[in-house]
């Protein structure tokens, strides 16, 4: 053999093992997106199905709340609050207002209290009504949504009876919650106490929504198909979990029983008996399962809540115009995203010099780069949607 | 006149034309039922306004819309490519229907391999889909062009083994020969002659495989990852509107009924009920084809509006792993049984 | 984990194609909108009324709207006073009252602040406009909404 044989040979040796170089193709999803609820972009890099790496670019529902809330008054910013999670509006409201109240050491009358309480695991319900039902719609199955979508108005309209708002109450007043407003033609202020029927109504409209959730079991937990998609996929460990400030039902999902309804006291808790449900593996299934079972507990939350509710005033007394004084404070909730905080600065003046939001998807969502990576395609979608946020909880 | 519908082409063209008025008519109707039937499923009314009563002009209404709209092509587009694709899809779903047996005289060709090419005339709408797919220039269109090829070569296998059980039994892969090979009588009570479709002569697995494979070869859901809204948009439909879009559109439930009807002829006996005199099979022929037709688009519908949607590699070990096993095992002990009884 | 998910194949999607077909037999929900109406409740905050006989142009509710979306504007006028020999009062009329729709957030501060009862909340909803400037409405389109102010619901006894 001659050396210009070997030499070809050794040529085409060296051709043959380059490896087929694939360049990953970037494929982005959103902001425009039938699934990210919103306008939340990712920017994935896959190999074929498979995610090398992903970027979600978020910053497209800036409202700038924070901002917003520095050249108002604590009463006008009640109004804006609910507009961060509009999915549970109502429950965004209620830690600011104790924040406030701690600040002018007020504490709202039992009735403003139980109130609060009812209308907050109301929000929890709705919330997770809509979890319950977009998540499946995800996984391709459109007619849950609908199952659940039907209850949740229900307790929509509920909350609409009281409040006269479905979705952005602001119902909560410094001190209590709205005690007065004109209405109607006698030209008098008239008291926005519970309007008649509505414990009633509540106790039927629960019972339908528990209902709906054994629905849920049969539909779309028992289904094989769902099992399939969501059973050990978009595992979060609970070291990563805890990293990452993943709250919430997210985190119980991972098997940590934390719940700052049990340990804070923002609202009367104490004095109920429910439970909270952790998951074990923290994958996609848990997720979704945690959820299905805080209905039940809020449900239960609502019964005690609604047979024991106390009667008396709807606010504490307070100034006419409202001034807080200097100080700042953190209030904390358990919302049915996770944890929503708000700090508080005071000047001394009518509105706040600084309002700091924490708000729970945002936390939540900082986890996905780390979530999606070796992922599949299609599993994106289940990862993002169990991961329930909302994109003004997030942008803010 | 006779002497006119004996001229070969003549008798074509009429063929061709009932086939291209009535297969169009009968999709409409089931985007209606699709309609109505998952509004219900899920509490709600449906469509109501367009035609009066029921809304029964809806999807009239939709299409004649969908002919308004702007015939959009993208501009990177392969653009005859991409014009084109939807009329492959169609003429695919079209085409199956020329072995399609409604009564012992109404059919297009009874052709000795009907049943072969019904499938393979069946599988010319995925290279529509991946030509729509790969010529529209998007990611999305790509990725669901890819998947529905991936998807068929998976499940055309057990889509023709499923088959190959009731061509063993019936002894032929005509059409019209399967539907008389279940009007022979499979034993006698007394005076009585039994006669049942190949459902009830032990196919039930090979239908289950049949329905399912049919269902991954629709991309209906569960198996429908190549459109699948919620990660590719709309699939490989994502850049076509107006006219092509509509002809994807019926195509997808034009193939609903040709599969269904091939279903039906293969398992549920054809245009034949058991009692019916053959003599008025010319009549009522058509009659019961579209009952067991019907009967099969309404689950079809059901499972569309019940389960959610597998992802790509599970339907893949599906496939692989259980249908295409369970057919080959099915084969083995239809031909075993024909042999030994 | 209490979960009621069968161990055997194919029961988890036979209960959920038993439940389709279940509620495939019941009534819808939903309502055929626009044929029939959904009457909303009392408290609904669909629309705001004015009632001009009442506001004294105090231009509290302006002030404590949170996206400031209520223009008002008025004068003085010079009543003849109410006894003979009395001095002449002064009242305050409005010339100009509009609610911007399309800025406004429906919290309802207005109606809640307005210290004279001249703002009712109205639950109509059916008043969108193909143009957004047509969502400002005037003192005299308030004042039309004033009809459809139900009465306040009675309240929960306990
Ligand atoms: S409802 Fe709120 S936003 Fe609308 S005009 Fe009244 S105060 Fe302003
Ligand atoms: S607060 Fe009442 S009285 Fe004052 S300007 Fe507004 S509507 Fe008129």
């Amino acid at each position: 053999m001659t050396d210009q044989h070997l030499l070809a040979m050794h040529h085409s040796e060296v051709q043959v093992s380059v490896e087929l170089e694939t360049p990953d193709v970037t494929l982005n999803l959103g902001p425009q997106h039938p699934s990210t609820h919103g306008v939340l972009r990712l920017i994935a890099k896959v190999d074929g199905e498979v995610i090398n790496e992903v970027e979600p670019v978020i910053g497209y529902m800036h409202r700038g709340y924070e901002k917003l809330a520095e050249v108002r008054t604590y009463p006008q910013i009640v109004a804006l609050v609910s507009r961060i999670d509009w999915v549970s509006g109502y429950a965004s409201e209620v830690p600011l207002m104790v924040a406030v109240e701690r600040l002018m050491d007020i504490v709202p009358p039992d009735r403003a209290q139980y109130i609060r309480l009812v209308l907050t695991e109301m929000a929890r319900i709705s919330s997770h009504l809509v979890f319950l039902s977009s998540y499946p719609l995800e996984l391709g199955a459109p007619t849950p949504l609908m199952h659940a979508l039907r209850e949740r108005e229900r307790i929509l309209d509920l909350i609409e009876m009281v409040t006269g708002g479905r979705f952005h109450p602001n119902f909560n007043r410094v001190g209590g919650v709205k005690p007065a407003a004109g209405a109607g033609s006698n030209q008098k202020k008239v008291v926005q106490d519970l309007p008649e029927g509505f414990l009633g109504q509540t106790l039927a409209a629960i019972q339908d929504v528990v209902g709906v959730c054994d629905d849920m079991e049969d539909l779309v937990l028992g289904n094989e198909i769902f099992l399939e998609r969501t059973k050990g996929v978009g595992i979060i460990p609970v070291d990563k979990a805890l990293a990452y400030g993943v709250s919430g039902p997210n985190l119980r999902a991972s098997g940590v029983r934390f719940d700052i309804r049990k340990t804070d006291d923002y609202l009367p808790y104490d004095g109920f008996d429910f439970d909270i449900p952790a998951g074990e593996n923290g994958d996609c299934f848990d997720r979704y399962w945690v959820r299905l079972q805080e209905i039940r507990e809020a449900s239960k939350i609502i019964r005690q809540a609604v047979e024991t509710m106390p009667s008396g005033d709807l606010q504490a007394k307070v100034p006419r115009i409202i001034k807080v004084p200097k100080g700042e404070v953190y209030v904390r909730a358990e919302n049915p995203k996770g944890e929503m905080g708000y700090h508080v600065v005071s000047e001394g003046g009518r509105g706040p010099y600084r309002l700091k939001i924490r708000s729970a998807s945002f936390s939540n969502l900082s986890v996905l780069p780390w979530l999606l990576k070796g992922q599949l395609v299609p599993d994106i979608i289940a990862i993002l949607g169990s991961l329930d946020f909302v994109l003004g909880d997030v942008d803010r | 006149m006779t002497a006119l519908l004996d001229n070969f082409w003549v008798l074509l063209a009429l063929k061709v034309l009932i086939i291209a008025a009535v297969v169009p008519g009968v999709a409409l109707v089931f985007i209606f039922a699709e309609l109505k039937i998952s509004a219900h499923m899920q509490s709600r009314i449906g469509p109501y306004f367009a035609g009066g009563r029921w809304g029964w002009a809806q999807p009239l209404a939709d299409g004649i819309k969908f002919m308004q709209k702007e015939d959009l092509v993208p501009e990177d587009a392969d653009r005859p490519v991409f014009k084109f694709a939807p009329m492959v899809v169609l003429m695919g779903t079209l085409a199956v229907f020329v072995i399609v047996p409604f009564s012992p005289k109404l059919i297009v060709r009874d052709l000795d391999i009907g049943v072969f090419y019904a499938l393979a005339a069946g599988s010319v709408t995925t290279i529509g889909v991946l030509m729509a797919g790969w010529s529209s220039a998007n990611k999305y269109s790509l990725m669901g062009g890819l998947r529905a090829a991936a998807q068929l070569i998976a499940y055309e296998l057990p889509l023709v083994l499923a088959v190959v059980g009731v061509v063993i039994q019936a002894g032929t892969m005509s059409m019209n020969g399967i539907v008389v090979a279940q009007i022979e009588p499979v034993f006698h009570i007394g005076e009585v002659a039994i006669r049942l479709p190949f459902l009830l002569q032990g196919q039930v697995i090979g239908f289950a495989i049949f329905m399912i494979a049919a269902l991954a070869e629709l991309n209906r859901t569960p198996f429908d990852m190549p459109i699948a809204e919620s990660e590719l948009v709309m699939g490989y439909l994502t850049e076509y509107s107006g006219i092509r879009f509509t002809m994807f559109f019926l195509a997808e439930y034009a193939g609903m009924f040709s599969m269904s009807a091939i279903a039906a002829t293969l398992f549920l006996g054809g245009y034949y009920l058991p009692g019916v005199p053959e003599g008025a099979l010319d009549v009522l022929g058509p009659l019961i084809l579209m009952a067991k037709v019907t009967l099969l688009v309404f689950i079809i519908i059901w499972l569309r509006w019940t389960f959610p949607r597998l992802r790509e590699d599970q339907l893949q070990s599906l496939a692989w792993r259980w249908l295409i096993p369970l057919a080959l095992a099915n084969i083995a002990v239809t031909a075993v049984a024909k042999v030994v009884l | 984990m209490a979960l009621r998910v069968s161990k055997v194949p194919g029961i988890g999607l036979m209960k959920g194609m038993w439940l389709t077909l279940r509620t495939l037999f019941k009534r819808p929900v939903t309502i055929n909108y626009p044929k029939e109406k959904e009457i909303p409740v009392p408290r609904a905050r669909g629309v705001i009324a004015l009632d001009t006989e009442a506001c004294t142009v105090c231009m509290l509710c302006a002030r404590e709207c949170p996206d400031w979306c209520i223009y008002i504007e008025g004068h003085k006028e010079l009543q003849p006073p109410s006894k003979p020999g009395g001095r002449p009062r002064s009242r305050a009329t409005l010339d100009r009252f509009d609610i911007d729709y399309a800025l406004c957030m429906y919290c309802g501060i207005c109606v809640e602040v307005c210290p004279f009862d001249a703002l009712f909340w109205s639950p109509e909803y059916e008043y969108s406009e193909g143009s957004i400037s047509a969502m400002l409405h005037d003192k005299e389109r308030l004042t039309d909404w004033l009809a459809t102010v139900p009465a306040p619901p009675p309240l929960e006894k306990n």
